[in-house]
C-alpha cells in the first residue's frame, strides 16, 4: 500500500437521499424490530422528523467513499486481500428518512504490521445544511504474502 | 421524547448489569437480504466455491451484518435508536453460516460504565458463535437523558 495516502482527503460524494423504504429494508436486514425504524407515527411520537435509520445504516453511504479509496490509481490496495478490521460510528444526531447526506473520506492512518498493512479511513457524513451527522471510521487490513 | 420511549434511568444502572440478551439465527437468506440492503455483494457471503477459493471454512456472514444485529437488543432496551451516540467493534472471528442449519449467534449486553451526572453509559456487547466471541471491544455509548 502506498504510504503517501496518509492524510489524503478525497472529493465529497454526490448527495445520498435517505428513503423511507430503504430505512425499512435495512432495518429488516439487521433484524431491527423497534417501531421507530419502521412506523412513521411511532417515530414522530418520539420526536423525530421521520423514520430513524438503524445505527449501522451510515455504512451504505460510507461504502461509496471506501470504493473511491480502493479506486485511487496510486493506492495499491488489492481488494481481494482486504479484511474489515474495525468499524466505528460517532454520531452528532441520528440519520432520518429525508436526509440528504454527503460523505467525505480522509485517510487518517497507514500502518504496516509484518507483511500486512492497515489503513484507517474517517468518513465524515454531513446533511444538506452542511451540519455533521455521523463519522464512520473503518480500519481495513490488507493481507500481504506470508 | 415521548412517554412511549422513556430512557432507562442512569442512576439505576450498575456496572456489570446485563441489560439485554438475545439469540439470533443467521441463515443464507439473512446474508442475501443483508447483501441487497447494504449493497455489499462480496460473493464470500453467498457462494461456497468462492469462500473455499480464499481458504474460508465456508460462506461467512458480513461483519457489518453481525455488527448491525448485535446492537438491536440495546436499541430495544433504550426504547429509541437515537439514544446511541457511538458504536464501535473489532471483527475478530468469522461467523460461518451453514447452508442448512445456519449459524446461531448469541448477544449479551452489559453495563460497562455509567456517568450518572451526564446521564450517559457505555454498554459492552459479548457476541458469540460456536462458543467463541466474534467481536472484540464492542462498545455502545448511550445517552439516557
Amino acid at each position: 500500500m502506498n504510504p503517501e495516502l496518509q492524510g489524503r482527503t478525497l472529493p465529497p460524494t454526490d448527495p445520498y437521499l435517505v428513503g423511507r423504504e430503504k430505512v425499512r429494508e435495512f432495518a429488516h436486514a439487521v433484524l431491527a424490530t423497534n417501531d421507530i425504524h419502521l412506523d412513521v407515527d411511532a417515530a414522530r411520537a418520539a420526536g423525530h422528523a421521520d423514520l430513524v435509520a438503524p445505527t449501522t445504516f451510515p455504512v451504505v453511504v460510507q461504502e461509496k467513499t471506501l470504493a473511491q479509496l480502493l479506486a485511487e490509481p496510486d493506492a495499491g490496495i488489492d481488494f481481494s486481500r482486504v479484511v474489515h478490521g474495525n468499524q466505528r460510528f460517532t454520531y452528532t444526531r441520528a440519520v432520518v428518512a429525508g436526509d440528504e447526506l454527503t460523505a467525505q473520506l480522509t485517510v487518517s492512518s497507514i500502518k504496516t504490521l509484518g507483511p500486512h498493512s492497515m489503513v484507517t479511513a474517517d468518513t465524515v457524513i454531513t446533511d444538506a445544511s452542511g451540519d455533521h451527522v455521523v463519522t464512520a471510521i473503518s480500519t481495513l487490513v490488507v493481507r500481504g504474502d506470508e | 421524547m415521548s412517554t412511549a420511549a422513556s430512557a432507562p434511568p442512569a442512576a439505576e444502572l450498575t456496572v456489570g448489569d446485563v441489560v439485554a440478551e438475545r439469540q439470533v439465527t443467521f441463515t443464507r437468506d439473512t446474508l442475501v437480504r443483508y447483501a441487497g440492503a447494504s449493497g455489499d455483494f462480496n460473493p464470500i457471503h453467498y457462494r461456497d466455491d468462492v469462500a473455499a477459493s480464499v481458504d474460508l471454512p465456508g460462506v461467512i456472514a458480513h461483519g457489518m451484518l453481525t455488527m448491525g444485529v448485535a446492537v438491536q437488543p440495546v436499541v430495544d432496551w433504550l426504547g429509541d435508536p437515537a439514544r446511541v451516540t457511538d458504536y464501535q467493534v473489532k471483527f475478530t472471528r468469522p461467523v460461518v453460516v451453514d447452508p442448512q442449519s445456519g449459524a446461531d449467534v448469541t448477544i449479551a449486553a452489559k453495563v460497562g460504565a455509567v456517568d450518572v451526572e451526564a446521564q450517559t453509559a457505555r454498554i459492552d456487547l459479548t457476541v458469540s458463535f460456536d462458543s467463541a466471541t466474534v467481536l472484540g471491544k464492542a462498545q455502545v455509548a448511550v445517552d439516557l437523558r
